[in-house]
């Protein structure tokens, strides 16, 4: 009942809240997905660098229907690559775990991309997506209750896949689980942006069309908790650390990527591909 | 793709057999070669055609490996998120054909670690090629265009090759080059339609890969070390003129339809021989690359040693687990 009157006022007039939440989660998959296909022919044997393609497929994938979806009720005429290409550091929103480079939180060029970065990473996001699919699957936006009935299954393997190699990592040798360690303590102060609710999830929780970030915590942590359980790893001590990717104010690392991933889109604006 | 490193002087000759048990074996093989029939893992072989055939598959698994490198190269930077999905997949895909192949070469006893060490040490080749770099968006186009179309014109007969395993990768394989060749040309046709600053662009992706491509056949027929054994044996069943021609025969009307021109003023139709003419190919360039000097060979080989290198710790952490987890199931029964 809520819920249909709830998609009534959302196809009507849509809020900048409504399309912000769908950037954040649009460019949360596409900035991921970015990441993970730098490993593409660099991975740490075949079959990953297979599996690694696939993971970083989907992300794109979701992205692409999130940033159509946010484009078609925006009403401006920007289709998914306009948002993707054309917009700066300032207009994305994806939370800012999702754009950390591969090789860690650490600066400078050179440095090696680490595998156990990356599927801590893939681990903590995954695990906030399985819960986040679940409640958007009621989403008053009925597209967004679409695009993520068909993300959960997506989801499911992509948890499955980082679930496996952290607890390979946790249980194998003392380097995969030093390192696997260390990624974890890199990590996890960045996991604290994807739990604070902020003015525009309570609006869209409101409307029954988004969820607030607070209410996906206890899920998520059980989840993770576990994953870790079985793979030794301890979990580091809370923190109060706060990234603020999701509200367009991004890490240092943010723009390098942009900058590599619009490059040939803004060299020919207006250009066809 | 990608056979063309199959005729480089160096491989294993058919010789005589050398007691009457391994010429009766060998009549055995030569008997279900005669009648067209599939080699199978456990069948009798030769040792010569064994090794001719592990040579060949492992190139061809290492070629689709290292050609993801070329290619992976332009992921981050594709223009539409529709190509990036595109190149990515494709990517992925020539990957899944490395894991086919090197799995068709372990039926003939040489395993995949044996293989790989073969490649990083130098002395495994793979296609030539991969030895240029990606320069520009159009190279994308390029590649599908071309090298996977010429991979086809390769691979096509490779599916009646007479060993089973090839023969059925190779059948997988081709399904999925094919699409890739496609959606190279779709890239290309886009690019062609574009603004002027797009056309240019595709045109000098043809200007720099068209005579690698033409080159990927291999050495004219007359000089082609190997095609007489392997023709013999059910590997090679057309020679690498003829690919070649028939390459050239089926995309100069392509690039006539893009609307760009293929940099080779010998480029003519001959009415009498029903094909096109062509100019003289720089063979010096195509040995200067087989033997390492191309272009990218170095960084190439260096980026592959390097991903193995850095995967090791990787590796050997799964090993170490799957050891630690059959220990636990084994204490786990016993006790029970
Ligand atoms: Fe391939
Ligand atoms: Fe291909």
């Amino acid at each position: 009942m809520v819920a249909a009157m709830a998609t009534r006022v959302a196809t009507k007039t849509t809020s900048p809240e409504h399309i912000d939440y769908l950037l954040r989660l649009g460019d949360s998959s596409l900035v991921l997905g970015q990441r993970l296909a730098e490993w593409t022919g660099h991975g740490p044997v075949l079959e990953e660098d297979i599996a690694m393609a696939n993971i970083a497929l989907d992300f794109i994938g979701q992205a692409r229907l999130l940033l159509t979806h946010a484009g078609n009720l925006e009403g401006k005429g920007r289709n998914e690559d306009a948002l993707a290409y054309f917009r700066d550091a300032r207009a994305f929103r994806n939370v800012t775990l999702c754009e950390l480079p591969n090789s860690g939180i650490a600066k400078g060029h050179g440095q090696s991309a680490d595998y156990a970065f990356t599927v801590v990473r893939n681990l903590l996001f995954c695990a906030w997506q399985t819960q986040l699919w679940a409640a958007l699957a009621q989403s008053a936006d009925a597209e967004l209750a679409a695009i993520a009935a068909k993300s959960a299954k997506e989801t499911a393997y992509h948890l499955r896949h980082a679930s496996d190699w952290t607890i390979r990592f946790g249980d194998g040798t003392p380097a995969s689980h030093e390192r696997a360690q260390a990624a974890l303590d890199q990590l996890m102060p960045y996991t604290n942006e994807l739990f604070a609710t902020d003015a525009v999830e309570e609006v869209v929780a409101a409307a029954g069309i988004g969820v607030r970030g607070a209410e996906l915590h206890a899920g998520w942590k059980s989840l993770v908790q576990a994953i870790l359980d079985e793979s030794a790893l301890k979990m580091p001590v809370a923190s109060a650390f706060q990234s603020t990717g999701k509200s367009g104010i991004h890490s240092e690392h943010m723009d390098y990527l942009l900058i590599e991933m619009q490059s040939v889109a803004r060299q020919h604006p207006g250009a066809q591909w | 793709m990608y056979t063309q490193a199959m005729d480089i002087p160096g491989g294993p000759k058919a010789v005589a057999a050398a007691t009457p048990e391994e010429a009766a074996r060998n009549s055995a093989f030569d008997a279900r070669i005669a009648a067209d029939l599939k080699i199978e893992p456990r069948d009798v072989m030769p040792e010569a055609y064994r090794k001719t055939l592990v040579r060949q598959i492992s190139q061809h698994a290492h070629s689709e490996v290292v050609g993801m490198l070329p290619e992976g190269n332009w992921i981050t930077r594709a223009p539409s998120l529709k190509r990036k999905a595109i190149l990515l997949a494709k990517v992925q895909d020539e990957g899944g054909h490395g894991l086919y192949l090197y799995a068709a070469a372990e039926t003939l006893g040489t395993s995949r670690d044996q293989m790989v060490d073969a490649l990083l040490a130098g002395r495994a080749k793979y296609s030539s090629i991969f030895n240029y770099p990606t320069l520009t968006w159009a190279d994308m186009g390029a590649i599908g265009w071309l090298v996977d179309g010429a991979a086809i014109m390769n691979q096509i007969p490779l599916c009646r090759c007479s060993y089973g395993p090839y023969a059925r990768a190779m059948i997988r394989i081709c399904k999925e080059e094919s699409f890739h060749q496609r959606q190279g040309f779709d890239i290309m046709l886009s690019l062609c339609k574009g603004t002027a600053a797009q056309k240019e662009m595709a045109q000098d992706a043809l200007n720099r890969w068209w005579w690698p491509v033409v080159q990927m056949f291999g050495p004219p027929d007359k000089d082609s070390v190997h095609s007489g054994q392997s023709a013999a044996w059910g590997i090679k069943r057309i020679s690498n003129d003829d690919l070649r021609q028939k390459f050239i025969d089926a995309t100069v009307p392509q690039a006539e339809l893009l609307g760009i021109t293929i940099p080779d003023p010998g480029l003519k139709w001959n009415e009498e021989r029903g094909h096109y003419d062509y100019g003289a190919i720089d063979w010096d360039e195509f040995w200067r690359v087989v033997n390492g000097d191309g272009p990218c060979n170095r960084e190439r080989l260096a980026t592959r040693i390097e991903a193995h290198a850095e995967g090791a710790w990787v590796r050997e952490a799964a090993t170490a687990y799957a050891e630690k987890a059959a220990a636990r199931e084994l204490a786990g029964k016993r006790a029970a």
